[in-house]
């Protein structure tokens, strides 16, 4: 990592974080509250990041496809959800179960994006958005029986935002929370996180993750060197969407509802930006960058909501944060392929 | 003509619309609505629509795939409108304004997306996506935020009570139907504002023209192959670039057809979708996104939309839900673009190894 240099998108971010700060800081606004939210942030959107890193590495771009993952992993928790499993016990068996859907969905991806190589973002794109009302008919038609989860009278089909109150809200979140003063580090959630960073870090010591690296970097010496192009594309696409899985699992019991029909469109470009922020563009990607990239840009997420509502507006929250996501993808898109055009 | 690409843009051309014309029948039937009721929404729709798949031709004839970014022509044009109504500019003069600002705004706003387009090569539609997005919150910036705060209005109707925004719904009273209304045929139950008709059969015999001028050649030149068009000694940036100024004007002349067309302006989702529902569109026509005609999106438009104006009553008639039949809508809008990629980009790929 000691080749790490900062690049202007990561300048100006920072900045801009440290003048939010500055100004919560004048506002007397809790500096340390924040620093707590922060962390928890950090790992409920975090998975989802770390989620972009083997398509990334293995040439496949930027994961415009990520509900594919998202919705194997909403499935795996209505499942959960729909058995009545509680607690940690009850997140473990979310994981398993979207462990299973991320496998066949993830495969049925890899499938069509073998076919579209090259292409992989733009068909990403749409294969995500037409995938979600597809899934609508499965929210609505699927014969899950727990009351809780469907809607209480009339319409019909599972409800827009299912509580996990009474099932497993915050496990992670509170599993082992060491408190110094006011700061707070919740190490079961933590350790989680760093569980998921350092099985990408052995997978891409084994053989197939060397293989996958060595496909992202250059394909047709791959092949020359005798690396099955096709297999090893398919091994990556299914580990982003197990993870898009888990990342979504991770990021409900953080947020204490899982979120059904549209609403897993809205986590691509925030979880994409993240990674950009972090320093990738677009290419292979280290797992600092992906933790880097979304601390800064949750956290400026987080500042950014007092300080606009504190001057009235309290929309300027959201359109910051498209003008950020928007911007730093776009300009991925142009560094990108301006290097590319030079080779 | 490319040889063995033939094959492939035959097949679509014609397995697409007649796909499509299926569909809508049974959906039609489902639906129960009546013939006269459908058709008139469908004309309605033709008028309020047309010029926006129009502008989407040029772009895909030059070989850079769809144009998402019409949404920001569209932005042009509502930008223009909402300063016309903030500043109390009315009637046949504000229009007249509102046309010009908002063609100005989308011929500068157009060349900035060329010239962004002309870095990325190969990589138009994915950045035109972005592009889109991006104009999106900037927009929103300027009329959420700018207006009342920044920017002074004349016109306090138009401004959310705490003084600062522009509300989400401004009315369009003065301008409502003013066009549609023109020459009006009325035959038994239907309605045929011929006068509308007339004008986007115009716009489509204007694009008709523009590909068999001269730049027109260089357009279709470029769009099999680039490489070959700059040996033959055609600006290929400048010509692109052109072209993006050429669909963002259209698309803006397409909006002000659309704003007048429904009567009430939703400031800030009145765009949205535009991008997307004109290339499905455009591609159930039959055309791809190497290929598009003018028929393409003529005919397009008709299918599409039969499709979409009977879908939820179908959805209600048969599963007695009508969400169901709008998740069959943005299924098939977007399901109609993803499928078009896929298969495009696998035949380009045949063709590359042949």
């Amino acid at each position: 990592m000691s080749s790490y240099k900062l690049k202007p998108p990561q300048i100006i971010i920072s900045l801009f974080l440290l003048l939010l700060v500055i100004m919560a800081a004048s506002m007397q606004m809790d500096l340390i509250g924040f620093f707590n939210q922060s962390i928890v942030k950090l790992v409920m959107n975090g998975v989802l990041v770390l989620s972009l890193i083997p398509m990334l590495n293995v040439g496949a771009g930027m994961n415009f496809g990520l509900p594919v993952g998202i919705v194997g992993g909403l499935l795996g928790m209505c499942l959960a959800v729909n058995f009545r499993l509680t607690g940690i016990h009850g997140f473990g068996m979310a994981l398993l179960f979207s462990l299973l859907f991320c496998m066949l969905l993830g495969w049925i991806y890899g499938l069509i994006l073998n076919r579209v190589k090259g292409r992989e973002e733009i068909a990403g794109i749409f294969i995500g958005y037409s995938f979600i009302p597809l899934m609508n008919y499965a929210w609505t038609l699927l014969p899950f029986t727990n009351r809780e989860m469907l809607y209480p009278i009339g319409g019909q089909g599972l409800r827009p935002r299912i509580s996990l109150e009474n099932y497993f809200n915050h496990v992670l979140d509170d599993l082992g929370v060491i408190t110094v003063g006011a700061v707070e580090i919740p190490c079961g959630l933590l350790a989680f996180y760093a569980l998921i960073a350092v099985f990408l870090y052995l997978f891409f010591a084994t053989k197939a993750g060397r293989a996958a690296i060595a496909v992202g970097e250059n394909e047709s010496f791959a092949r020359l060197s005798g690396i099955n192009i096709e297999k090893t594309r398919m091994i990556a696409i299914v580990i982003s969407t197990i993870i898009a899985g888990f990342g979504i699992c991770v990021y409900a019991q953080s947020y204490g509802f899982i979120q059904l029909y549209d609403e897993p469109l809205s986590l691509t470009f925030p979880a994409i930006a993240a990674i950009l922020i972090g320093g990738s563009t677009g290419k292979k990607t280290y797992i600092f960058e992906a933790v880097l990239g979304t601390y800064l840009l949750q956290s400026i997420y987080l500042l950014t909501v007092p300080i606009a509502n504190a001057i009235l507006v309290p929309e300027l929250t959201e359109i910051i944060r498209t003008m950020i996501t928007y911007g730093i993808i776009l300009y991925a898109l142009l560094i990108r392929e301006r290097r590319g055009a030079e080779r | 003509m490319k040889p063995g690409f033939g094959k492939q843009a035959f097949n679509s051309e014609y397995v697409v619309p007649i796909v499509f014309l299926a569909l809508s029948l049974l959906a039609w039937q489902w639906s129960g609505l009546s013939g006269s009721f459908v058709f008139n929404q469908v004309i309605n729709r033709f008028i309020r629509d047309g010029i926006l798949v129009l502008s989407l031709v040029i772009p895909v004839v030059a070989g850079m795939g769809l144009n998402f970014a019409i949404t920001v022509g569209a932005m042009s044009m509502q930008t223009a409108v909402l300063i016309m109504i903030a500043y109390r500019v009315s009637g046949v003069t504000g229009i007249l304004l509102a046309t010009v600002l908002g063609v100005v705004l989308a011929v500068i706003l157009g060349y900035v997306i060329g010239v962004i387009l002309n870095r990325v090569q190969g990589k138009e539609m994915i950045t035109t996506i972005i592009i889109g997005f991006l104009f999106n919150s900037v927009y929103q910036l300027i009329f959420l935020v700018g207006f009342g705060s920044v920017i002074p209005v004349l016109n306090e109707e138009i401004i959310l009570t705490r003084g600062i925004g522009v509300r989400n719904t401004v009315d369009l009273g003065m301008y409502r139907n003013t066009l549609d209304k023109l020459w009006l045929i009325k035959i038994g139950d239907l309605e045929i504002p011929l006068f509308m008709i007339l004008v986007v059969l115009m716009f489509a015999a204007a694009i008709y023209y523009i590909l068999h001028t001269r730049f027109g050649q260089q357009v279709k030149a470029i769009g099999s192959n680039t490489q070959t068009s700059e040996v033959l000694g055609i600006n290929t940036l400048a010509v692109r670039i052109k072209v993006i100024i050429l669909s963002t004007v259209l698309a803006a002349l397409g909006q002000l057809a659309y704003l007048q067309n429904i009567g009430m302006f939703d400031v800030y989702t009145a765009h949205l979708t535009n991008d997307v529902i004109s290339c499905a569109a455009l591609l159930a026509g039959g055309a791809t996104i190497k290929q598009a005609k003018i028929r393409h999106a003529l005919l397009g438009v008709f299918l599409f939309h039969t499709l979409f104006i009977v879908s939820p009553q179908a959805g209600q008639n048969l599963f007695h839900n009508a969400a169901l039949g709008e998740y069959f809508r943005s299924f098939v809008a977007y399901g109609t673009i993803a499928l078009a990629l896929i298969i495009n980009i696998r035949t380009e790929k045949q063709y590359k190894k042949a």
